[in-house]
């Protein structure tokens, strides 16, 4: 069953579902693995025949995955390589592959399922990638299902490990485990009070990490900020997963703390902060993907606060991703260079949030 | 309420934590961002990147003999030096781990302040993964002995290569149930 990316396109997929607990803090709880092939070099040294032979094998233990049915999933195998560039930028937003894999050269595939819980990765910075997530704060969940498709992949491959450093990565920051542990949370009102710099030093102090919507390096899109284990050699999977797990209710407790702070102290500047924010998206003639991303953020903590009636969170979340350059030339089907995307995504946001003098969507 | 820094009004409430106990501070605005700003000299991108964490590891000890004392320790596996590494940050090979065991170890010490796993082990763990690791060295070395029209040597190594993958396409051990 070849990818649909038409179909996928019009959905929203799983992390912005805005379903799970606490999940008008909590984005999604997402688990990755890095694991290698042991008779392979890694990715800086393999040879052009060594990616197709890693990316062959690999291929292989997907399809049995399937062919076993005793992984619930679906796999979808979608050959990167062969991949148009915009539809390479739409896995990115989607997060269902790197900006590396998207970048970088050479045989390189991913497999996903229907419902976008899964993506794994192949060749990218480790020969595998396996990733699982789920909508809302629900790690225990999402680590019990991606352990079961590490074994199921590993059925038929030896993977690189040694018994002083565990699983050996091409990088010395993730062996051991393997394991990246995160969590994405909305953190509106600890940026307007601007607390959030504070509450990042200390997550740093307790070896945690902080990056933006869209991983290493970029700026934090939309008050959108994913946490983070750093260390991955010396604790156990359970223990790093218990370290970040037991830091998010502590910010949800922060982020509610600075949401009533504002109600109480300020109610009319915020109301009206989240009032003109969707207002400009309402009626926007012309909008940057900067800019949407910014005001839907405080039309997002707006419903959340009931300030904002006749739209609903998953519509909201779903444009966040909507309104993103390469989701927008799918979903318009065609390419659109920088200034037609401004128009076609204040048109796009304006058919979804009742502008024209149109009903909100209802979901 | 007044600020606790000048006679302005108070519109900042901020919890501190001061190593883990919360802090109450009550600001003016400009209070506030004084004291909200980073410090100075700290730099205020808050998303360390971990490749940034590796090369501050890395970075230390620059100097020429050191250099060419790195440029020396190359793995018999990969042939990658440990300079190579140095300068990518990305190793060549599972074998890495081993021969620049003693590079590596201080390394770990500093971005995991660990040096031992503790975790889940593959199920298929036993096979072995340090004979699959050979398979690396073999096939390199089988490239260069073509590439030096070597074909003896070459076909000798081919067949320890196809032993090996022999062993690995046979070992129902790691078939699980």
């Amino acid at each position: 069953m070849p990818l649909n990316f038409e179909e996928l396109a019009g959905g929203s997929g799983e992390w912005l579902k805005g379903s799970g607990p606490e999940s008008d803090i909590v984005i999604s709880s997402r688990i990755r693995l890095a694991r290698n092939l042991a008779e392979f070099p890694f990715i800086a040294r393999v040879t052009d025949a060594d990616r197709a032979e890693i990316e062959k094998i690999l291929r292989a233990r997907i399809a049995a995955s399937n062919d076993s049915k005793r992984f619930a999933s679906e796999l979808i195998y979608v050959d990167v390589s062969q991949l148009q560039e915009v539809d390479r930028a739409f896995l990115v937003e989607r997060q269902l592959i790197s900006r590396e894999l998207s970048e970088s050269e050479g045989a390189r595939a991913v497999a996903i399922d229907s419902c976008e819980q899964y993506s794994v990765m192949i060749n990218e910075e480790d020969h595998l990638r396996i990733q699982a997530m789920h909508s809302g704060l629900d790690l225990d969940t999402v680590w019990e299902q991606i352990t079961a498709l590490d074994d199921l992949i590993e059925e038929q491959v030896t993977y690189a490990y040694n018994e002083k450093l565990g699983y050996l990565t091409a990088c010395p920051t993730n062996v051991g485990t393997g394991i990246r542990v995160s969590v994405m949370l909305h953190l509106p009102a600890l940026v307007i009070t601007r607390q959030i710099d504070k509450v990042f030093r200390s997550l740093q102090k307790i070896n945690l990490a902080v990056r933006g919507l869209y991983g290493e390096g970029s700026q934090a899109m939309g008050d959108f900020y994913q946490i983070s284990n750093q260390i991955t050699l010396g604790m156990s999977e359970q223990e790093l997963i218990k370290k970040v797990a037991d830091v998010v209710p502590v910010l949800i407790d922060y982020e509610r703390q600075a949401r009533e702070f504002l109600v109480r102290e300020s109610q009319e500047t915020l109301h009206d902060r989240v009032s003109r924010a969707y207002g400009i998206l309402r009626n926007a003639q012309t909008i940057s993907s900067e800019e949407t991303l910014h005001l839907l953020s405080s039309v997002r903590m707006g419903v959340n606060l009931g300030l904002i009636g006749d739209v609903e969170i998953p519509t909201v979340n779903k444009l966040f991703v909507h309104t993103q350059p390469a989701h927008l030339q799918k979903l318009a089907g065609m390419e659109l260079d920088s200034s037609d995307r401004n128009i076609e995504r204040a048109t796009y946001l304006r058919r979804h949030l009742g502008g024209d003098g149109q009903q909100a969507e209802q979901n | 309420m007044k600020c606790q820094k000048c006679d302005k009004q108070a519109t900042f409430h901020i919890t501190d934590l001061v190593d883990g106990e919360p802090n109450e501070l009550h600001l003016c605005e400009d209070c506030a961002q004084s004291f909200l700003a980073p410090p100075p000299g700290e730099s205020s991108d808050v998303m360390p990147a971990m490749a940034g964490l590796l090369a501050q590891q890395l970075a230390v000890g620059e100097t020429a003999e050191e250099l060419a004392r790195l440029d020396k320790q190359v793995c018999p596996v990969c042939g990658i030096s440990f300079r190579e590494f140095r300068k990518q940050g990305r190793l060549g090979c599972p074998y890495d781990y081993t021969c620049f065991a003693e590079e590596l170890d201080q390394l770990l010490l500093n971005i995991h302040d660990e040096t031992h796993h503790v975790g889940k082990v593959p199920k298929g763990f036993g096979a072995d993964a340090e004979q699959q690791t050979q398979l690396i060295r073999l096939r390199r070395e089988m490239k260069e002995a073509v590439a030096n029209e070597n074909y003896e040597e070459a076909s000798r190594l081919r067949d320890e290569i196809r032993e090996i993958e022999k062993t690995r396409d046979e070992s129902p051990s790691v078939e699980s149930d």
